[in-house]
């Protein structure tokens, strides 16, 4: 999508696999409400928070694009109609719009590179400018968004990638004229290190004995950090965190430590979790890299989530373009 | 006292019923049985990648309606859950079942409690090709799809039975009820209903339950009463020998009657239950009660079974015996309601007469036969059990009269006539010198009826039954030879 050459892109977010990619690669990536669109083609990970969204070079293209893929699909139980209509944002300031600053997502208590943190604060000035309010606000349970995260969906993967066994569906790798040994072979050639983490990591939190402790404890965790969103909407119209703590960094750098990768998911876990959408638009260049700016809002305020984004948008006036990138990459 | 009669056993049931549904419990294609392998498939039932479960309304009600008629508690919310494991009958690798939140809790069915009713699917079916007929040492095994998906009723009872044949009886009146219902073909032989049991024994007496195991593949009535059967005798042998009984699941061989281990401890499953997320919970709405209230049957089995003890006084057994088939229900009922219109000979008809004449009418129709379709009408038995009410004709010879009956029909009193087989009165000449005979057949038997054994009198009467060719009452028979021995 940055490099131009495609219009637009169909992606899935299941703890930001799509607002991830736009910040980094400076483009719009938009993560709906569960349910708003239809699950039915997508290969399952964590089924509970596996959305479809759209990814495109502005909020407009979002808009656009999502208008066509919201709504209630009869194959997938989990979809409901959309109750709003979308239309192409128009918004030209944020007067009246109240944004909330979650201290625990946005740095002021450490986590977030400087440049990004730089980047954020002024979109944050220009907000302001446009007549938002903008005020501080507490997600007392996010933190703990991250654990949750990684025990409720390995815990679903680990069944959703099940039907990998070589009996029906895919690779099937013979065995010793023994289905046991069947299912291993297949099952160690065809998944990758990351894929074998989570798939163990999921079938121990969900095994007999430990369940509680692990998975039924990440379940009271994501509806604490659903309580703690709730609770702040009744006070502010949209949510706003940097997407990413950093900017993109080098192919295979965080590989070899697991928990530095997951880490990159800290800001954009929280909105999974809670089920409710949130947008990520460039905001701008640091060290030469885009920086992601994100805001979330209430389970179905798509329409005037992407209003604002706009207005933002607008304001910013990120230049998305390769040139642009390279230009300013190079001293 | 036996030993057998020191252990009591324990058992409690499992049951799958597949339901009658149109469609699958998840997905669209069609419920077959008997098809070519594999034609009804599709991308959700195959468990290809995407695809996504929608939960089958139909099924929903049937569950519904199966709760109601065993008198469950409906869960106005229930859950999925997902049932982990992997095997070859399992696409998914999971079952989609209900765990903790099931569709219906409680419940009671004639003399045993349900303890949940809950909704799943089936498995694929495996079909093994080699000599064991099973997947270990299967030279190849084949997997046919059409079964998988197919929505399941799982019923679990509390653990209230206490012998095989209880078990056996119980589960007729289960098939009887879910057959009213018209929810499935519940037929075992094709797997539409099948039987898990739960088997354990304890010293007479006590309350505290005793290793169980779990016993598979009893696919019949009787596969299901040896079964249980066999398990009884196994474990009492084993604790009389000083053993314990391991907690193992069995497979029933009906071939030798024995039972084998399924599955060792050491492969026992984790299923790793979790709530299905690909389904919302299902709300159990006043409609969907109300739609499943107006179709259930007005009496069910054990319904009617209960108002044939209490208002027509039938002995347990029998009642039923004529629940259990409700053709022979609803006959002994029409042979009834023809009694009531007759008026009787000598006052009300006696339902319990009755009733002992329907397993005699099965004798002479077949054990299969639906008696209303058969040459014997209502009214014609209901004379009949009128006429040896009113010693118009003989226990005995009515018994040849139904055979009568029921190869031509007609009407038993015309019958009686033709055949000459009126009772023989205790005033009639040819009856008294029929006892002249007999005691003059046997003067030791007479003898002792004279000093007072009565036992003897047996082959006395005998001779006058013989000769009158049972168209004597016997009790008459009896009074006049003790008359004429002063006995």
């Amino acid at each position: 999508m940055a490099g131009g050459l495609a219009p637009w892109a169909i992606g899935t977010d299941t703890g930001g696999s799509i607002r991830q990619p736009a910040a980094l690669c400076g483009i719009v990536g938009l993560k709906p409400t569960y349910g708003a669109c239809s699950r039915y083609g997508m290969i399952a990970f964590a089924s509970s928070l596996d959305q479809a969204g759209p990814l495109t070079r502005d909020v407009t293209d979002a808009a656009l694009l999502f208008a066509q893929m919201a709504g209630h699909d009869s194959r997938d139980s989990t979809s409901l109609e959309h109750r709003w209509q979308i239309d192409r944002p128009r918004a030209e300031d944020l007067n009246g719009v109240r944004l909330g600053v979650p201290a625990e997502l946005t740095g002021s208590e450490g986590g977030v590179d400087e440049g990004v943190r730089e980047r954020f604060e002024e979109a944050l000035e220009l907000a302001r400018r446009l007549g938002a309010s903008i005020e501080p606000c507490r997600l007392e349970h996010a933190p703990h968004a991250l654990s949750a995260y990684y025990l409720i969906a390995p815990a679903e993967a680990s069944a959703n990638l099940a039907r990998y066994d070589g009996v029906r569906y895919g690779l099937r790798v013979d065995g010793t004229l023994d289905l046991i040994s069947m299912y291993e072979r297949t099952r160690a050639a065809g998944f990758g290190d990351e894929v074998k983490r989570r798939i163990m990591l999921g079938t121990y939190a969900l095994s007999s004995g430990y369940y509680e402790a692990y998975y039924g404890s990440a379940q009271k965790v994501r509806t604490r950090i659903s309580e703690d969103f709730r609770d702040a909407f009744d006070r502010f119209d949209f949510i706003v965190t940097p997407t990413s703590p950093w900017t993109a960094f080098e192919l295979g750098s965080k590989t070899a430590d697991p928990l530095a990768m997951y880490l990159n998911d800290f800001c954009t876990v929280p909105m999974s979790l809670a089920g409710i959408p949130a947008i990520s638009i460039p905001c701008g260049l640091a060290e030469g890299l885009p920086v992601g700016f994100q805001l979330a809002g209430p389970a179905f305020s798509e329409g005037r989530l992407l209003d604002v984004a706009y207005a933002l948008e607008q304001a910013i006036g990120f230049d998305g373009s390769a040139a642009r990138a390279r230009r300013e990459a190079s001293p | 006292m036996s030993s057998r009669a020191q252990y009591e056993p324990v058992i409690g049931l499992e049951i799958h019923v597949q339901l009658k549904t149109r469609t699958k419990m998840f997905c669209g294609c069609e419920v077959s049985f008997g098809d070519p392998p594999n034609t009804h498939t599709c991308p959700v039932c195959l468990a290809l990648p995407g695809a996504l479960p929608v939960t089958n309304g139909r099924a929903v009600h049937f569950g519904v309606m199966i709760g109601l008629a065993l008198g469950c508690d409906i869960a106005e919310r229930c859950l999925f859950h997902r049932k982990n494991y992997f095997y070859p009958d399992s696409p998914k690798a999971y079952q989609i079942s209900q765990y903790d939140v099931p569709l219906c809790r409680g419940g009671q069915l004639g003399d045993v409690r349900i303890h949940r009713v809950h909704l799943e699917e089936d498995a694929a079916k495996l079909n093994h090709l080699g000599e064991s007929g099973r997947i270990h040492g299967a030279d190849r095994s084949w997997v046919d799809f059409n079964r998988c998906g197919t929505p399941l009723v799982e019923i679990v009872t509390e653990p209230d039975i206490h012998s095989a044949g209880q078990a056996r009886d119980w589960l007729i009146v289960l098939r009887e009820t879910l057959r009213q219902l018209g929810v499935s073909d519940v037929d075992m032989s094709q797997g539409s209903l099948r039987c898990d049991a739960n088997v354990s024994v304890r010293p007479a007496g006590t309350n505290e339950l005793g290793t169980k195991t779990e016993l598979k593949n009893m696919n019949s009535f009787a596969f299901l009463e040896r079964g249980i059967e066999a398990e009884i005798e196994r474990q009492i042998d084993l604790l009389r020998g000083g053993d314990t009984v391991v907690q193992e699941t069995l497979h029933f061989d009906p071939r030798s009657d024995r039972l084998t281990p399924l599955r060792s401890k050491e492969e026992a499953h984790d299923y790793r239950y979790f709530p299905e997320p690909d389904l919302v919970p299902l709300v159990t709405s006043e409609e969907m009660l109300k739609a499943a209230r107006s179709e259930l049957p007005t009496e069910l089995p054990t319904e009617r079974a209960a108002r044939f003890e209490r208002e027509l006084g039938l002995s347990s057994a029998r009642a039923r015996e004529l629940v259990f088939r409700p053709e022979l229900g609803e006959y002994f009922e029409r042979v009834l309601a023809a009694a009531e219109q007759a008026g009787g000979g000598d006052g009300s008809p006696d339902p319990v007469e009755i009733a002992n004449w329907i397993p005699q009418l099965v004798t002479q129709i077949g054990p299969d036969a639906d008696p209303a379709q058969t040459k014997v009408a209502p009214e014609a038995l209901a004379e009949l059990v009128a006429m040896v009410k009113a010693k118009t004709v003989s226990r005995d010879a009515a018994r040849e009269v139904l055979v009568l009956l029921a190869k031509e029909g007609g009407n038993p009193r015309e019958l009686v006539e033709r055949e000459g087989l009126g009772a023989i009165s205790a005033g009639e000449d040819g009856l008294s010198e029929l006892v002249d005979q007999a005691i003059a057949a046997d003067p030791n038997a007479a003898e002792q009826v004279r000093s007072g054994n009565m036992r003897a009198i047996g082959p006395l009467v005998g001779y006058v039954m013989r000769e009158t060719k049972g168209r004597a009452d016997g009790g008459d028979v009896t009074r006049l030879i003790r008359e004429r021995l002063g006995a």
